[in-house]
């Protein structure tokens, strides 16, 4: 079902351009009547974590994965929200905050919610490995194959809470998925600076298989992805992925990005992941520059559609700020 | 059925048998924690478990409370009702992060499109040398937090009945039991928490006081053990000629606040005595809600008499003079209504 055909590869070039086109879009947007710089104005106030440059492992590894299976993202989780299917319009309406969004506005752009597909992210650095580990339980409780990806940046990987996961998640053989997106950074500090050894190493003082993969190549990333989660639906246990990506942007939009070199900026833009697919594409003939063109107009369409849909759409009520924090009432 | 009613048992047996009962009929209801396997968690609150449902649904975890505390987000949202057993409330600063950010605040930040029936049990109180690491009370900490409920119970009726009401909510709550009235053998035990416990299952609302005691002149409000230090004060100043009224919270989110006002509005006086931390706490909360309620219709400014702001310390002579105390009680209220 999943063999790597043209079919396959014309998917895995829409859902990175789709991440890639939004998260420039909303880019755009986000800065409007912000001048001179205020976080708090304009249609998307506050922090805002954009994943240009990190299609890859989204892409890669969601394309695998049935509506069943649990997504928990980071604050940085746009592109693994669009990969595991969440609704983009109702996504780009929660980040305008608006009545139509995912939570009704409460939610926001670092706390995305969609049960329909089973994804969620967070703010909090490192908290996606221990709820990954509770999915699992209950894949292993009603003797399901859905399984969970726990996604977590280079930074995360140095919170105690994945220590904990790997060790539980190995000592009762959990369904779940440590995929690490390691671009280099946590916010301004390298990761050189902040992480000693190797990542996947970690996994293997668990006796949990890992594999390092560069992220500049989707295809590495769909055939480890698929490795990992046929071992987990079939009841083998965790993963550990560690994809190299690049982060094009700031840590947040506003970042001046004063402690990168320039030949740091020059090494990730060289690594770009959708420039790279969009190569290999035409060199093997899969698609044209026709083709390419009439894929990113589809893409440009769905996106205009979803922030339309978020622009004319109502703020939410104020009162209703006091809703739902308990269930009924 | 009528003839076990006259069957009183400890507080931790009426909580493992609420838990039990529970779990027979649901089988979304599993348990994770530290020695609650085998050994029935270390006040015993899980007594029995094990061997009746198996270490699937009965799971001994490593000392990794943010990973299996965190890991019941994750079942919760697959439509489980997990319990998480944090052995001593002391140690939530490793898990607080899943607790706070997480358990609390999903179901409001998915707009209500995630419900999180989770149930923390916790052990709190301290009255037995343990210090500073393992004695404190802390469910004012967790009342500030919206989004969870709060149950501490003074006896084991109400503490089956409310940990089987807190398993079947849907949402997260912290269910807080008092280590000096679990009726542990190796703990002095407050004898009156050993009560009938019907052995059906029966559940008691969250959010409904008790008046344990009815008075006329002052009311004390209080919650877990200090319950009894307000009651043997209240018998005995019957005595003395004052009628004191003494309320039970049971749970402190949601909080009855009918049941409060209605009291102190009849008395007119009120005591609030509380063995958590006094300041920005239970205490603080109740004297604000009767000075916005009654503020001057009061006989008597509202007192507290609550653990003062300082760690607890080990040696017997220093944690007993902080505790707050049946003589505290009855000095207090003989100053409020004399003068």
């Amino acid at each position: 079902m999943n063999e790597l055909n043209n079919e396959k590869l014309i998917e895995l070039y829409e859902i990175m351009l789709k991440i890639r086109k939004y998260e420039e879009r909303i880019g755009e947007i986000y800065y409007e009547e912000k001048k001179p710089f205020d976080i708090a104005k304009g249609p998307i106030p506050g922090e805002l974590h954009l994943s240009s440059g990190q299609e890859s492992s989204a892409a890669g590894l969601c394309i695998h994965l049935k509506k069943e299976d649990a997504v928990i993202g980071t604050h940085r989780a746009h592109n693994f929200a669009i990969a595991k299917g969440v609704d983009l319009k109702r996504m780009t309406a929660e980040i305008f905050g608006k009545s139509t969004g995912l939570s009704n506005g409460k939610g926001g752009h670092m706390h995305l919610f969609d049960p329909s597909v089973n994804f969620s992210c967070s703010g909090i650095v490192g908290a996606s490995f221990p709820q990954a580990l509770g999915v699992g339980i209950a894949s292993k409780f009603e003797n399901k194959d859905y399984i969970a990806i726990a996604v977590g940046g280079d930074g995360a990987a140095n919170q105690g809470t994945f220590a904990e996961s790997l060790n539980l998640a190995a000592l009762w053989s959990l369904p779940v998925i440590f995929l690490i997106e390691n671009n280099g950074w946590a916010i301004s500090v390298a990761k050189n600076k902040s992480t000693a050894g190797n990542i996947c190493d970690r996994a293997k003082a668990y006796g949990i298989p890992a594999e390092c993969i560069d992220g500049e190549n989707v295809i590495d990333v769909y055939k480890s992805s698929k490795t990992a989660i046929d071992r987990a639906r079939r009841g083998f246990g965790p993963t550990v992925l560690e994809i190299k990506v690049s982060r094009l942007r700031g840590h947040f939009e506003g970042d001046p990005q004063i402690y990168r070199s320039q030949e740091d900026f020059d090494i990730a833009k060289s690594k770009d992941p959708v420039l790279k697919f969009e190569s290999y594409l035409l060199k093997n003939n899969i698609l044209n520059h026709q083709q390419m063109q009439a894929i990113a107009e589809k893409v440009d369409s769905i996106i205009n559609e979803a922030i339309e849909f978020a622009r004319k759409s109502d703020y939410p009520s104020p009162n209703e700020a006091l809703e739902n924090v308990f269930y009924g009432g | 059925m009528e003839v076990n009613m006259s069957r009183k048992i400890e507080m931790y047996k009426a909580i493992a048998e609420g838990i039990s009962q529970v779990m027979e009929n649901d089988d979304k209801v599993f348990i994770m924690g530290e020695d609650i396997g085998l050994y029935g968690g270390i006040f015993g609150a899980t007594t029995g478990l094990l061997s009746k449902f198996g270490s699937e649904r009965v799971k001994d975890t490593p000392i990794s409370e943010s990973a299996f505390i965190g890991s019941a987000v994750g079942a919760a949202s697959k439509g489980f009702r997990p319990i998480v057993e944090l052995m001593f409330v002391d140690f939530f600063g490793v898990a607080m992060d899943q607790i706070y950010n997480h358990i609390a605040k999903i179901h409001y930040m998915s707009n209500g499109n995630l419900k999180m029936p989770i149930t923390i049990l916790t052990a709190i109180g301290g009255n037995y040398s343990d210090a500073a690491q393992h004695s404190q009370n802390l469910y004012s900490l967790f009342s500030h937090t919206p989004g969870l409920k709060i149950v501490v119970p003074s006896n084991s009726y109400d503490a089956k009945g409310l940990v089987i009401s807190s398993i079947e909510d849907d949402n997260p709550v912290i269910f807080f039991f008092h280590k000096g009235l679990m009726g542990l053998n190796w703990m002095t035990l407050i004898e009156e928490s050993i009560q009938e416990v019907p052995e059906s299952k029966y559940t008691i609302p969250l959010g409904k006081a008790n008046i344990v005691k009815k008075g006329e002149d002052i009311t004390f409000i209080s919650i877990s053990r200090m319950v009894y230090e307000c009651l043997n004060a209240a018998k005995e100043l019957d005595i003395e000629g004052i009628s004191a009224e003494v309320i039970d919270l049971r749970t402190l989110v949601p909080l009855d606040t009918d049941t409060i006002l209605n009291s102190v509005r009849k008395t007119g006086r009120v005591i609030i005595v509380d063995e958590d931390y006094q300041n920005f706490s239970m205490s603080s909360e109740i004297v604000a809600l009767i000075s916005e309620n009654l503020g001057l219709s009061l006989k008597t400014n509202p007192k507290r008499i609550a653990y003062p702001n300082t760690p607890v310390p080990y040696s017997k002579v220093l944690e007993k003079f902080l505790l707050p105390n049946k003589e505290k009680i009855k000095q207090t209220a003989k100053n409020l209504i004399g003068g």
